[in-house]
Order: structure tokens, then sequence, then C-alpha cells
């Protein structure tokens, strides 16, 4: 499964990509879209919905079953991918690239908690 | 520990996601549940059900006993016959969804894995004199071969011309010199077959399975296609829409209740429902918004609760999101539109008739 290198990664699976020092883009990993199997839906968040890092902010369904997406930042939602309205398999197809679930904005972001692509290495041969 | 069944090897080789499921390491999925599903329905596929119960039930009284233990009429099972039952308790209320086959020493039970232990004590413990209930279940595997392309696959490995043998019924059939019992089953709403033979024999006929069908796009199978593949012909499924507090008549099995043939556990409530008509009935639905429904989700009718979703998927076939639940019956119309509770918003979904997925025989 790949990690891509440059990303900061959570506990909980997901992908932050520092896109400016106020914005970041936010996905699951390609380990974390493995473990679900097809995607089939995803509820996006509403843009300026306020996320905390920890909680979760998205849900999305597998055939078999709904899960929780945990925020791995503290802001305020910049921007949904809305082609995953009608294709949320992109997110198995491209965890990294097409398949971005948000953009998320804030003056201050705390990384303190995230992995690097190393880091987050070591994580999965563990989890 | 779970058990494993004969074909575990063969699952974990083949890179499946193994779940725990009723007791046994079972393949959740090889390559994806789409891509499973769509190959049943295009092609072919075969699952392994060796977690599947068999019971033997012997004696000059089993068939008293049975049609005593049963809601369908056992009596009306010519050999090489394969009938779909219920056992049913005292209320009414389903203990299990089963297959009989009349095979000549007696009644040969297939029920659901998770239920064995429960339909093993249940019918041992009611049981006439003069009958033996046996249980087969650890020296019996059981793969199915379903799919359009079923026929010509199974008739190349077991060397058998299958073509004529009707829907739920059966044969004995020798593989490799052991006796096999094949029929004309199956939970996907295809043309397909259930093979039940010795453990020992099933690796070999898994492999040769996969060999010749391989010009026919056979594919393994795991429990979650099978799931989204009897959901979509709106099969039930024990657990789900069949429980120990539902009857057959809610669930719209009724064809399955036989009140003509004698007394039976559960035949006095079931004739009281009856009369009475039943307050709840299963109904399988679509949602007409985005959104996707789940067991133990709430139905309403603006905004009152009418009933509870047992099953709901994203459906392979038709991309629609759908569902089976149990509604208030005077919310149970075709065409009536019901509203599905889903993380605290209600969707719209449409009540609707017969199977999600219309196949052409």
């Amino acid at each position: 499964m790949e990690v891509r290198k440059g990303l900061l990664y959570s506990k909980e699976h997901e992908w932050v990509q520092e896109v400016s020092d106020s914005l970041v883009r936010i996905g699951i990993t390609a380990y974390a879209q493995d473990q679900l199997g097809d995607i089939v839906y995803i509820e996006l968040p509403e843009v300026n919905a306020q996320v905390t890092e920890g909680e979760p902010f998205t849900v999305v369904e597998s055939v078999k079953a709904a899960s929780d997406v945990y925020s791995p930042v503290t802001g305020t939602i910049a921007a949904v991918n809305e082609k995953l309205e009608d294709s949320p398999e992109l997110i198995n197809e491209s965890p990294y690239d097409d398949g971005w679930i948000v953009e998320v904005k804030s003056s201050e972001f705390d990384f303190s908690n995230l992995m690097t692509a190393e880091e987050y290495e070591s994580y999965l041969k563990e989890v | 520990m779970a058990e494993k069944t004969p074909l575990y090897e063969k699952h974990v080789a083949l890179g499946a996601r193994m779940t725990e499921f009723a007791g046994f390491f079972m393949p959740l999925q090889y390559t994806g549940i789409v891509g499973e599903h769509q190959n049943v329905r295009t092609a072919v596929g075969v699952f392994d059900l060796s977690h599947m119960g068999e019971i033997l039930v012997t004696g000059s009284k089993a068939q008293d006993f049975l049609n005593y233990v049963t809601t369908n009429d056992v009596s009306s099972l010519t050999p090489g016959a394969v009938q779909y039952n219920l056992l049913t308790n005292e209320n009414g209320g389903v203990i299990d969804d089963i297959l009989i086959y009349r095979v000549p020493e007696g009644f040969y039970l297939v029920v659901n894995a998770a239920n064995k232990d429960k339909d093993f004590q249940w019918l041992s413990s009611h049981k006439l004199d003069e009958t033996a209930v046996v249980d087969l279940s650890p020296s019996t595997a059981l793969l199915a071969v379903q799919g359009p392309n079923a026929l010509p696959v199974i008739e190349k490995v077991l060397e058998y011309e299958l073509e004529s043998m009707r829907y739920y019924s059966f044969a004995d059939l020798l593989y490799h010199g052991e006796r096999i019992r094949v029929s004309r089953t199956g939970y996907t709403g295809e043309d397909g077959f259930e093979i039940y033979l010795p453990p020992h024999l099933a690796p070999q006929l898994w492999e040769e399975l996969l060999a010749v069908g391989k010009p026919y796009g056979i594919q393994p199978i795991g429990l979650g296609a099978r799931d989204t593949l009897r959901l979509e012909m709106r099969m039930s499924l024990y657990g789900n829409e069949l429980t120990e507090e539902i009857t057959p008549l809610e669930a719209g099995l009724g064809k399955f209740v036989d009140f003509d043939k004698g007394d039976f556990i559960g035949r006095e409530a079931l004739l009281k429902q009856k009369a009475a008509g039943v307050k709840q009935k299963l109904v399988g639905f679509v949602l007409k918004e985005r959104g996707i429904p789940r067991q133990g989700y709430k139905i309403l009718k603006q905004g009152q609760p009418i009933g509870f979703v047992t099953s709901g998927s994203m459906s392979p076939s038709t991309q629609k999101a759908i569902g089976l639940g149990y509604v208030d019956s005077e919310h149970a119309k075709a065409g009536n539109i019901i509203e599905i509770e889903i993380r605290n918003q209600k969707v719209p979904a449409e009540i609707i008739k017969g199977r999600f997925v219309i196949k052409k025989k």
C-alpha cells in the first residue's frame, strides 16, 4: 500500500497535504481505502463547517458498512471534492490525488499529533 | 478460536480478506465485493459455504416429526426434491429457515451456520421415538457454483449431464469414486448448483472448478457479495429479516406455512395472527435521495416511527441504495413513500414490489 512521501498522516489513516500556510487538503490513505473495500457513498460536509482534530467530519460507506472519517486538523472547510458525490470510487482508485475529500483553512494549524510518511509506514506495521 | 473450513488455505493463498462468521474463518472478499457480485450476475462464481450445517433425520417417524417442527408440508416432498421450510417456536417466531432434501435414508436438512447448534438441540429435544437426528456438519463441505455460466462449468468438472436437473431438486453423484450431493439451488437469484461433499475432496473440487471455469470467467466469491446478491433478489437472511421475534407471515413467507397439514409447533399462534392480520410486514424499498440504509435504522412516515431496516446496501447491479425492513402493515403498500432515518436525516424511500433486480430467464 502506497504511503506518499511529503504528506502528514493521522493514526486514523487520514493524510494531510499542506497547500499553503493556511490551507490543507485531506483524504484517506491507500491503506484505509483498502481496508474499507469498495466505497459506494460519501456524505460530504458543508463548506464553512467547522472541523475539530480527532472528531468525525464525514462518513464513507463501503458495500458492507458506514465508517466515520476523523479530521486530522482543526479549522474550517474551504472546499469539498464534489466529484465524489457521483464517483465515490475515486477514493479507492486514487486515494492521494483525485480521491481527496476536503480542503480545510485555518490561520494556525497544529500538526503536532501527525506523523511523517516514514513514521506512518512504521505505524502501519504495528496495526 | 474459530474453525477453519477445508478451503481455508486456498482462501488465504488467493489473498482473501478473512472474517469470523458463525465460528468459522470465512472469506469476506477476494478482490472486492462489487466486482465479485457482478461476476456472478454476468458469468459465474464459486463460494465456499462449508460453514453451513447439515443434519440428517431418519427413522420410521421422521416425516411426522419434521412435519411437527416445521411450517411447510414435508409429506409433499418427492424423492430427489428440495424444499424451503421454516422451524418455528410456539409463538410462531422463526428459529431458522432451512432446506430439506428427501434422501433415500430420510431427510437431509441444511441449516444456517449460526443456528446449527440451536437447531440440533431443538430437533433433538422434540424428536419422536424411532427417529434419529445426526449432525453431519463436521463431515460435510459445501461449495456453491452460481451464475449464468454455472451449468457448463459444473457439467465439465463433474462429467454428468445436469441441464435436465430441475430447480430445487438434487442427485447423488460420484466424484473421484466418492458420493457427493448436487442440487440446483442457491442464494443469488442466478442459475446454479450447490455441492455437498466429504471435506477431503473439497480442495480438489475447488481447484478443478477454478481451472475448468477459467474460460467461463469463474471467480471465487466471498460472503460480502453473497449478501448483496441475495439482497437484490429480496431473499431473507436469518438474523436480519428472520428472528425468533418475527413470524413467517410477517416476513412474507406465508406460502411456506401449510395450516392444512396437521398440527405443528407455532400453528396456533400463526393461525391467530393470520386471522387478526399481521401488524407489521416486510417491505423492500429504494432510496430516492443520497444515502445508504443499514440494519437497525428507523423507518418513519411523516416523522413518526413506523418500523426498522433489516438489511441495506448499495445495489451493485442497479447502483441504487436498496433495503428491506419491517413497517406497520398500513404503510406497507408498494408506491408508498417512507423515510429512512440516516444519521438524524430523513431520506425519502419508495416501497417497491418484488425483487430489486429482474433476471431474464
